[in-house]
């Protein structure tokens, strides 16, 4: 099952060194050194995240999308930068503070993960429609509870240096986006839940009549989807101090061109970890390059829409008989 | 409504549940009415200032350009697809046409450059049309891609600037008036003269979708395009044919901005899309495609335009808005799932 996509993954791991290659040539050493790949490293998992969650919810397929994930993630924020000064004070107790904000942002992803399962897995709404839905009604909630401004969280020892510290070298948010990544692809792979998800994307018909519980896996996918975008929530939190309701509002977007240059089928049934985890990487070295190149971020948005449509043509172009081959 | 309760006291409950379920499958359109119903209620008790004819046209003005969005949408949706690049391909065509009339032929007339704006929307449209064909990926994917390349393009290659001196014929346009009325707080209210613009864009999308070949062929396909491609409808052309319109609506749509803002903004109007697909959907319109009208989606309009403009006046801040819309979308999905379940 795997060795079909390992055109995908040389494909992503190409995309990555040529980029490194353009940006040597391009920038030079400046691009190369620790401090950039630090920087670019606490970046990534916020777009990392939230594109799993897109990736969980296109493989199980029917059309399955997730457009809620940044609006969840800044709720997640806003909810806990409001919410936890009453239990915590943020001067006495910054450890436990920087804990009950981690506790309390995820309790808000589950919560807001679950409406999103009920609604597509029970209630039986197309994805989009529940997505779209839930995207404005995360996004109201957290304009009408900050009334549109940013809340500043002040200066956490733990959670500044959660991040903003490298430890050993590497960004903790990086670390912990691998380690989510890592579990993500283990419960994919061997978990019967994965091989089910799988199952179900790829035909739902089948899957029902194969005695899958369809309702309640797509509960869960979308429930740990939303888990996923409050992790990014918290990470965002701790990296600006600050939370904000229409932080990163271009993500809905990155997150679909990340997984869908990962090779993830828009259709559903097909999706690996590890591509994702790559074509982030590679998306957010190829901005800090247009960073290096003083190119505007106008420009970038257009390259972003002119990738998108590409790789779409590309996996309708190149991959098919490539795959047929292949197995 | 007193003859229909004593008539459910003589019927069973069940009855009367799949009734109403049974009227609500026929009339869609009939849930976005209730609902203005009763929030125009709600309000006109909250805030007597709520019922006068100013307050109708300000409503009125304020939905033109997402009433014009929300019909070049509901020939998508109808079509089985989704489009929310409509809002890059306006803000390009409204920006472009503005700058080039201004640069080159200040003196041009309306009707020109409504023709101008109208044919680089369908173009802009068709290309949308055409990579949804040739990519046999989501269209909401793939205009997703086109919107950010659109815009993109736009404050890339055409500009940023603000453009305050708009062409004297778009100004003209923008201040014609067919009507005006003093408010009760002493503003001079004014129904302005574009709101035909979007009557005439909603008959002839009715018309187009009720009694042509290709408006039968826009449902076939939405609602079941394996059997409509056997029944020999070209799948593609159909779809090129319904991005493009939706691309000439948005056009026009951009050029009636300019002309009632007096001034070109490229960074307008980004943000609209979501508003403009719930309140198709809000008509009665099924995101998985083949049905839809021209009646429920101006419908829907007027009501994304009453939540945004009069929740002010019963005391719900403004920042309260997106959460309400949003509960908005997730009811009406929920009911009409539900009732397609009753049924």
């Amino acid at each position: 099952m795997d060795r079909q996509f390992d055109g995908q993954l040389g494909f992503l791991a190409s995309v990555n060194v040529l980029i490194l290659v353009a940006a040597l040539m391009f920038v030079g050493g400046s691009f190369i050194n620790l401090f950039n790949f630090q920087s670019m490293g606490a970046q990534v998992p916020e777009l990392g995240l939230l594109s799993l969650g897109v990736m969980l919810a296109m493989i199980s397929g029917n059309g399955g999308i997730d457009l809620s994930g940044i609006a969840l993630a800044n709720l997640s924020g806003v909810v806990a930068v409001l919410l936890v000064p009453f239990v915590v004070s943020p001067e006495a107790a910054p450890s436990a503070y920087t804990f009950s904000f981690a506790l309390v942002a995820l309790s808000t992803g589950l919560v807001g993960g679950m409406v999103n399962g009920v609604l597509v897995g029970y209630a039986g709404l197309t994805p989009i429609i529940a997505t779209l839905g839930t995207q404005l009604l995360f996004t109201g909630i957290a304009v009408g509870l900050t009334g549109g401004s940013a809340r500043t969280l002040g200066y956490i020892v733990p959670m500044d240096d959660f991040g903003n510290m490298p430890f050993w070298g590497i960004p903790l948010p990086f670390a912990l986006f691998v380690a989510v990544a890592a579990i993500i692809a283990v419960v994919l792979r061997f978990s019967s839940f994965g091989k089910r998800l799988f199952l179900l994307g790829s035909n739902p018909t089948a899957a029902f009549f194969a005695g899958i519980p369809v309702r309640r896996m797509l509960f869960h996918t979308y429930t740990l989807a939303g888990v996923l975008a409050s992790i990014a929530g918290f990470i965002i939190a701790a990296r600006t101090s600050s939370v904000k309701w229409d932080y990163g509002t271009s993500y809905v977007l990155v997150a679909i061109l990340v997984v869908v240059m990962a090779g993830v089928r828009p259709a559903g049934g097909y999706g690996r970890v590890i591509c994702v985890v790559l074509s982030a990487i590679a998306l957010q070295m190829l901005s800090s390059l247009f960073n290096f190149m003083n190119i505007s971020n106008f420009f970038r948005d257009c390259a972003w829409g002119v990738l998108l449509l590409l790789f779409l043509a590309s996996a309708r172009i190149d991959l098919t008989p490539y795959r047929r081959v292949r197995s | 409504m007193s003859l229909s309760a004593t008539n459910e006291d003589h019927a069973p409950r069940a009855g009367f549940a799949s009734r109403t379920a049974g009227f609500f499958r026929r009339y869609p359109e009939a849930f976005a009415a209730l609902l203005i119903v009763v929030l125009c209620v709600a309000v006109g008790l909250l805030n007597p200032a709520f019922w006068q004819l100013a307050n109708l046209f300000d409503i009125l003005r304020a939905s033109v350009v997402r009433g014009l969005f929300a019909l070049g949408v509901l020939m998508v949706l109808a079509a089985g697809g989704l489009d929310v690049s409509f809002s890059a391909i306006a803000a390009l065509v409204m920006y472009a046409v503005t700058k080039a009339v201004t640069l080159f032929a200040p003196d041009m007339g309306m009707l020109s450059i409504f023709i101008m704006s109208a044919v680089g929307g369908a173009l802009l449209g068709a290309i949308n049309g055409l990579l949804v064909n040739t990519l046999k990926a989501p269209s909401l994917i793939v205009t997703i891609g086109t919107q950010y390349a659109y815009r993109g393009f736009l404050l890339t290659f055409i500009g940023t600037a603000l453009f305050m001196n708009i062409p004297p014929a778009m100004d003209a346009f923008g201040q014609w008036s067919l009507m005006s009325r003093t408010a009760e707080n002493g503003f001079t209210v004014q129904l302005p003269g574009f709101v035909l613009v979007l009557a005439v864009a909603a008959l002839a999308t009715w018309a187009m979708l009720r009694f042509t070949l290709i408006g039968r062929a826009v449902y076939a396909i939405g609602g079941r395009p394996d059997i409509a491609e056997r029944l020999g409808y070209r799948v593609s052309s159909v779809q090129l044919f319904v991005f493009a319109w939706a691309g000439m609506l948005a056009g026009i749509a951009g050029i009636i901005h300019v002309s009632s803002n007096r001034l070109a903004n490229p960074f307008d109007l980004a943000g609209i899309e979501l508003s403009v697909i719930s309140a198709v959907i809000l008509g009665g319109a099924r995101i998985t495609g083949g049905s839809g009208s021209v009646l429920g989606t101006l419908l829907g309009v007027v009501l994304i335009t009453l939540v945004n403009n009069v929740l002010i006046l019963i005391g719900i801040p403004s920042s309260w808005q997106t959460a309400i819309l949003g509960l908005f979308i997730l009811c009406a999905g929920v009911f009409f799932v539900l009732q397609k379940r009753a049924g």
